[in-house]
């Protein structure tokens, strides 16, 4: 067999990030003090650079490594979507990660890693590759859990996402050794062409594989009933870590299931329809029903954050032979929508903490319409955004893919996930009744400097300027849908 | 050119709260009410035209306006009014400038925000009533939501926190049912979300009550409905007064528009089949409400519990599908909205003096306050539908199309003339006649000028609409017989 150079041109931006996280890595091992301020600015430049990389290589349909690695439209617009996000993790939580002195080199290389993992991840044609970006975002986020290594709360949360995320990464292995075992490939495009041709692949084995890679999915989105880890992460990770977790990491979980679901399993859709749906279906009852008992807003938050990624499914879920990108495409908006809501919310978490403060229970925001006017209407944008009110980004997010849900088919199903919003929507107004209604009992500061808190308002803004003008984004995701599957 | 005086109505209030909010902070609060009424005036101003400007001749929409909005769901930006939506866009402009002369001297904290959140609504309330395409009137029907919420709980009084919520959980849950509803008749009308296509849509009697049953969750809690309107007494009694003014003079007429916007066109089959059930709900509104309006202790939640009521009527006249009904229910409505407010109005008059609503806390004011007393007793004889008020002519319509349709439910119509009578005029009494009870109400100034102006406003309305209703009544009539024909003609 001829050995032939794969083309390494496609790979420009995952070259570009690791290459730059290697050249972190050095400063942070010889420059002690400055070398953290370096990794900082470095890490933002590591992560523009790899989003223009994304523009130069973007391309249609294509792959290298033998198949092992697949570009598509979908890869690029999420790759590019993460590396901003990711960058906007860096920028919100520095003042936090300073002002509990855990600001340090790794922490910022760790970050890199992991998004580098998330680069691998959203390019994966081969079941090894996609293992392969897991492993990288998962490993790296557990130490990134456990960066305030001193704190019982974050080891804790860091032992428990440890075990919970290692158990899942087993049971994905297994589910893609059975798919492997029934089909012969590891290549995803070979494993949709054999499911294509031949009906009568071993169906047993194949079916047991698929709720195992289901189950692995499910963990990385953290949805019912896998969600376990995920209150006691969010909770437990410094704030930032939180936020790469919420954002990012929702992204990569959803580029895996369309890379796997929707692209390499497609022809057993009318069974993993059957399974996303009661998973969804779960998240959004017990997502929003828990989260109403919640005083801690990271726990809150990560409740929510379950009955959000339920809806995504929703949409992921409703894809007809009719009607396939445009169900996608919802599913794809509600993440992109929900990814950049959530940022927000926690880098106003992370501004409102500082020494010795967290500002993590909703009472510390009471009355913050008081003293901070400004910061109290973004919170509150976002918070009527994730109740799905309009004129907010959220409530068309939501829309979206109900309208996808119900052209499906599930009517009865449609109206009940409308009135868990409204179980939804009163957590979320409880948020905006201390902040506007409550007389305030401590004084609130606003860290950051100039430049973070106008681009965190830039951010709320956002929500805003879409729920007026969603066509935009709208059309993007269906288009990119429509290109890459 | 013309000029898109739809478009200005909504946003003139909408920019220019926002512009209170940014450049008028909490230090400049007479800068704010300034700028506040400027902007309310303006935004009255320009809807002015639109009453002028109408051909009430036609049924069509007019003044239409037309964009694309979100060209992946075929929504667009698309504005009209015809002879039902049209005053209210009027009334709501006319009433925004009375809610801010009106919180001059009641309104103390956060006044900036308070004149923001009431230009906003002003302007979305506009947009709902001009919205012609279904996606963006749910989008302003439920954006709607937001100032009122804030409103009731950051000025509102003790037990505000629970009203506020209350009000807006059991408004979205209506909202959200009416949303499956729109998503419902986008499929079936092959992705449209004009109201027109809707209306012109083709639906079998299955779907038709599903739908029915949908739009009424929604606008039923808006009007409010028997038994659906639990919360409208907490929301009145703890807003401040201008949120209890918006609320009754135009949020509760958001439902009942939507009844004729919606329900009627859309589902007339169902409408019809449904009528037992909407005017038995809304004589129990009318008799059963009116006596509990007449045990209050409370003056603000006696308002309340007689609007409530008095929206029974409206909803009455709407299933009746007479022109009577219809147009009657229409000009009580109009009626409603100038009568609810200035009672509204003059009970915030006194409560700013003496900083309670409690019936028995007054008595004699007449001695105190005359010129009060004298503004008061017109509005009180309008609610109570005296002939030659405002609230007479759209009472005596809807119960001569009663009449019409069965003599029974006239005659229990008719009883809200007594009831109506018994509560307002009793009430009145017991804070207006006598002697002074106590020396708080001893220690009374009669109204100021500011008062004057907005209740003399309000009363040289109610009078002159009980005198000569045609300007009111011109305007729908085509409009209104329009959609009789279109209901009568029905779907199957």
């Amino acid at each position: 067999m001829e050995f032939q150079i794969p083309n390494f041109v496609p790979l420009l931006p995952e070259i570009t990030l690791a290459s730059f996280g290697l050249l972190i890595l050095m400063v942070v091992a010889f420059a002690k003090r400055a070398g953290t301020t370096a990794a900082y600015y470095l890490s933002h430049l590591a992560l523009w650079a790899t989003a223009v990389a994304v523009f130069f290589v973007s391309s249609e349909l294509d792959y290298t490594f033998g198949q092992m690695y697949l570009f598509s439209p979908l890869g690029d617009f999420l790759k590019l979507a993460v590396c901003l996000l990711v960058s906007g993790v860096l920028l919100y939580g520095r003042p936090y990660m300073q002002s509990q002195r855990i600001e340090s080199g790794e922490y910022y290389l760790l970050i890199l890693f992991a998004t580098l993992g998330i680069l691998v991840l959203v390019s994966a044609g081969n079941l090894l590759t996609v293992y392969v970006g897991l492993e990288m975002l998962s490993l790296s986020s557990y130490a990134l859990v456990a960066v305030n290594r001193d704190a019982v709360r974050s080891t804790e949360a860091a032992m428990k996402y440890f075990v919970l995320g290692a158990l899942a990464s087993g049971l994905l292995l297994y589910g893609m050794s059975m798919i492997y075992g029934a089909t012969q490939s590891l290549n995803l495009i070979d494993i949709a062409r054999t499911l294509f041709e031949q009906q009568a692949a071993n169906r047993t084995v194949l079916l047991f594989g698929l709720v195992f890679l289901v189950a692995g999915i499910s963990f990385k989105l953290g949805v019912v009933p896998f969600h376990m880890w995920l209150p006691d992460v969010y909770e437990g990770a410094p704030t930032p870590v939180t936020t790469f977790i919420a954002t990012a990491s929702k992204i990569a979980a959803f580029a895996m299931a369309a890379r796997l679901l929707a692209f390499g399993l497609w022809d057993l859709v009318d069974h993993w329809r059957q399974m996303l749906l009661f998973v969804g279906i779960a998240s959004i009852v017990l997502g929003n029903v828990a989260a109403i008992a919640q005083t801690n807003f990271k726990r809150m938050l990560a409740y929510s954050g379950i009955s959000h990624m339920g809806f995504m499914l929703l949409g992921f879920i409703s894809s007809t032979p009719a009607n396939v990108h445009h169900a996608y495409a919802s599913a794809l908006f509600y993440v992109l929508t929900y990814a950049l809501t959530t940022l927000g919310v926690f880098g106003i978490l992370s501004l409102m903490s500082r020494e010795g403060v967290f500002a993590e229970g909703i009472d510390d925001f009471k009355g913050l319409n008081k003293r901070n006017a400004w910061w109290a209407a973004m919170m509150g944008i976002a918070m009527f955004s994730m109740a799905g009110i309009p004129f907010f980004v959220g409530f068309f997010a939501k829309f979206f893919v109900l309208q996808a849900f119900w052209q499906a088919g599930y009517y009865g199903l449609t109206v009940l996930a409308v009135v868990m919003s409204l179980v939804g929507a009163f957590y979320y107004l409880r948020v905006i009744k201390v902040m506007y209604f409550d007389e305030p009992d401590m004084p609130q500061l606003i860290g950051g400097g100039f430049l973070v808190r106008s681009l965190l308002s830039v951010n709320m803004l956002c929500l805003a300027l879409i729920g007026l003008f969603p066509s935009l984004l709208m059309q993007v995701c269906v288009v990119v849908m429509q290109n890459s599957l | 050119m013309t000029i898109p005086y739809l478009s200005l109505s909504i946003w003139i209030p909408i920019l220019g709260g926002l512009f209170v909010l940014f450049f008028a902070n909490e230090n400049r609060a007479s800068l704010a009410r300034l700028i506040g009424l400027m902007v309310a005036l303006a935004g009255f101003a320009i809807t002015l035209p639109l009453y002028v400007g109408f051909d009430s001749s036609s049924s069509a929409i007019q003044f239409p306006e037309f964009k694309t909005w979100i060209a992946y769901f075929n929504a667009h930006y698309s504005l009209g009014v015809d002879g039902i939506s049209m005053p209210f866009i009027v009334l709501n402009s006319f009433i925004t400038v009375i809610v801010i002369i009106a919180c001059w001297g009641s309104v103390q904290a956060k006044v900036a925000q308070y004149v923001a959140a009431f230009l906003v609504m002003s302007g979305l309330m506009n947009g709902i009533f001009a919205a012609q395409d279904g996606l963006l009137f749910y989008v302003f029907f439920e954006a709607s939501l937001i100032p009122l919420y804030l409103a009731i709980g950051v000025w509102g009084g003790a037990n505000r926190v629970y009203a506020a919520l209350k009000f807006f959980l059991y408004t979205l849950l209506g909202s959200l049912l009416m949303l499956v509803a729109f998503i419902f008749l986008f499929m079936e009308s092959k992705g449209s979300f004009e109201i027109a296509d809707w209306h012109a849509l083709k639906i079998g009697m299955h779907a038709q009550t599903y739908i029915f049953w949908a739009f009424l969750a929604s606008f039923a809690v808006k009007v409010p409905m028997w038994p659906v309107h639990t919360w409208l007494p907490d929301a009145h009694v703890e807003a401040p007064t201008g949120g209890s003014v918006v609320l009754a003079a135009i949020a509760l007429k958001l439902g009942a528009y939507g009844f004729l916007r919606f329900s009627l066109p859309i589902v007339p089959d169902a409408s019809q089949a449904m009528a037992p059930v909407m005017i038995t709900l809304s004589l129990i509104a009318v008799v059963y409400i009116g006596l509990v309006a007449i045990v209050q202790t409370d003056m603000k939640k006696l308002v309340a519990y007689s609007s409530i009521s008095h929206m029974g009527f409206v909803t009455l006249g709407f299933f009746m599908f007479n022109s009577l009904g219809v147009e009657g229910a229409l000009v009580q409505m109009i009626s409603h909205g100038f009568v609810s407010a200035a009672m509204f109005l003059c009970i915030g008059v006194l409560y700013d003096r003496m900083h309670t609503r409690q019936i028995d806390a007054y008595g004699g004011v007449v001695n105190v306050m005359p010129r009060f007393a004298a503004l008061f007793m017109l509005f009180a004889m309008a609610n109570s539908g005296l002939p030659a008020t405002s609230g007479f002519v759209g009472e005596f319509m809807v119960i001569l199309g009663g009449v019409q349709f069965n003599f029974w439910v006239g005659a229990l119509a008719a009883t809200t003339l007594i009831l109506g009578a018994a509560y307002t005029l009793w009430m009145y009494k017991r804070v207006i006649f006598g002697e002074v009870t106590n020396e708080h109400v001893a220690a009374l100034q009669d109204i100021n000028f500011r008062e004057t102006v907005f209740l003399v406003v309000l009363a040289v309305c109610v009078l002159a609409m009980g005198l000569y209703p045609l300007p009111v009544t011109e305007v729908m009539h085509a409009s209104v017989s329009d959609l009789l024909k279109h209901v009568a003609a029905g779907k199957l």
